[in-house]
């Protein structure tokens, strides 16, 4: 398999490797760090971070963030999503970033609905 | 044959065939259907959980308090610190499949023979790791009492607001009460075992310890979970009718029954991923030491398990995002 020219660059050519094996090891350091920011901050928990936005944490949604920048990186440079055409990049991610937004969406917003709906009393969850 | 296959110009043609539009065999392009289609799942079951959750938003069970084993660290609270290191084993065992994906590139054969063995002992430690939590998750630590609504009545000490263990304080009772066995009575019907304690003992421990406070499933504005005092928990503690230990797919100590059933379901649902992983890791590795791609002249298969492989540590971090870190 002759295989096409890998892209060697990542955060949009700002770090170049000089070749693959270095780029794995990279992406490695970076994800780790990523996890380990995760982490550290889910174990401080800053008072700074606790107020609400969007109906959700701030804490939260820096969590859900930085797991999209991870999902990206493992995909793009693991998967080697960056090496493929741009029509299977598109096949491959638009149905995802399309559908998965959509469903949480709907589904959470019925959930809160639910949530007030048993909230203002009309079924009693504790007895 | 005469000019649609010799005319340059119909071969660039994108749809005119006699070219790959998407530039990839047809394996891969499975594995990606296969991926996209499995992510589509994951979603599905991620979104019930967020369902679920919003639904009993204020009374959902903490993850911190619920994941706080570390392995040889007993009764040290370790919030997280173990499926911190399931996530880096995971993503590790990830690298080391790019690496064997890259040796296969240049078709060095002891290169992805050793990337691949490293690969499959990280998913063995994940697959093991995993079991350790769900052992821990089922077993249980404190024990609680259960209302007949399904609320969950938890025990802290109204001094140190520390939580308190059953076996602490529950009273000892004599009692006639004994599991019932298929062997006695009517053969069809039987039980799992009983409780350590019975609710009588519970209670009249409760009693005795004047000290002792009940906590709720209810959280607070700032997300803790609301402590009843004294006088309040000697009222709550006649609405109990259970005694629970540990968690399982009917009862859960930790709070809310929706939360241990989509524990067990999602990560049991991806450790059987990784589970298979494993296997078919295990299959393409004795193929690699065979020389099967040797022969073939390319490692592309290599590839196709290490597409599945990342996908399956691409969704673990989004089950560890919304389970342990949300």
């Amino acid at each position: 398999m002759a295989h096409a020219e890998q892209k060697l660059a990542i955060f949009r050519g700002l770090l170049k490797f000089k070749s693959n094996v270095q780029k794995i090891w990279g992406v490695l350091i970076f994800l780790s760090i990523v996890t380990t920011v995760e982490v550290a901050l889910g174990i401080i928990k800053p008072v700074s971070l606790m107020s609400m936005f969007l109906g959700m944490k701030i804490l939260n949604w820096i969590f859900i963030i930085l797991t999209i920048v991870k999902a990206y990186y493992i995909a793009w440079d693991f998967m080697h999503i960056r090496d493929e055409k741009g029509s299977l990049k598109g096949s491959i991610v638009l149905p995802l970033v399309i559908l998965i937004p959509y469903l949480a969406f709907i589904l959470l917003i019925e959930a809160d609905y639910i949530f007030e709906v048993m909230n203002t009393g009309f079924v009693s969850w504790n007895f | 044959m005469e000019v649609a296959a010799t005319n340059p110009s119909e071969e660039t043609n994108v749809w005119g065939g006699g070219n790959k539009p998407l530039n990839a065999s047809y394996g891969k392009m499975m594995m990606w259907f296969f991926i996209v289609s499995d992510a589509l799942t994951f979603t599905g079951f991620l979104v019930a959980y967020g369902f679920s959750r919003f639904k009993n938003i204020d009374s959902w069970p903490i993850a911190d308090e619920v994941f706080t084993h570390f392995p040889f660290l007993h009764g040290i609270d370790a919030p997280m610190y173990y499926v911190a290191l399931m996530t880096f084993i995971l993503i590790f065992s990830s690298v080391t499949m790019v690496m064997a994906v890259d040796a296969g590139h240049h078709m060095n054969k002891a290169k992805v023979t050793f990337y691949m063995l490293l690969t499959i002992i990280g998913g063995a430690i994940f697959v093991g790791s995993q079991a350790w939590e769900w052992k821990n998750f089922i077993k249980g630590e404190y024990g609680a009492l259960e209302t007949r609504g399904g609320q969950i009545l938890q025990f802290v000490d109204g001094d140190t607001g520390k939580r308190v263990a059953l076996e602490a304080f529950a009273a000892s009772i004599a009692t006639d009460r004994s599991t019932h066995e298929s062997s006695n009575g009517i053969w069809f019907v039987g039980e799992s075992s009983l409780p350590s304690y019975s609710l009588d003992e519970v209670k009249a421990g409760f009693t005795a310890n004047e000290n002792l406070v009940i906590r709720g499933e209810k959280l607070n504005a700032k997300g803790q979970k609301i402590v009843l005092s004294r006088e309040e928990s000697l009222v709550k503690i006649n609405d109990a009718v259970d005694v629970v230990e540990g968690a399982n797919l009917i009862h859960n100590e930790y709070g809310n029954r929706l939360f241990a059933d989509f524990f067990f379901f999602i990560t049991g649902f991806h450790g059987f991923h990784v589970l298979s992983g494993v296997v078919i890791n295990i299959i393409i590795f004795f193929n690699v030491i065979r020389g099967t791609y040797e022969e073939r002249g390319h490692y592309e298969m290599v590839e196709k398990v290490g597409l599945y492989w990342h996908f399956v540590d691409l969704v673990w971090v989004f089950v560890f995002t919304f389970f342990y870190l949300v």
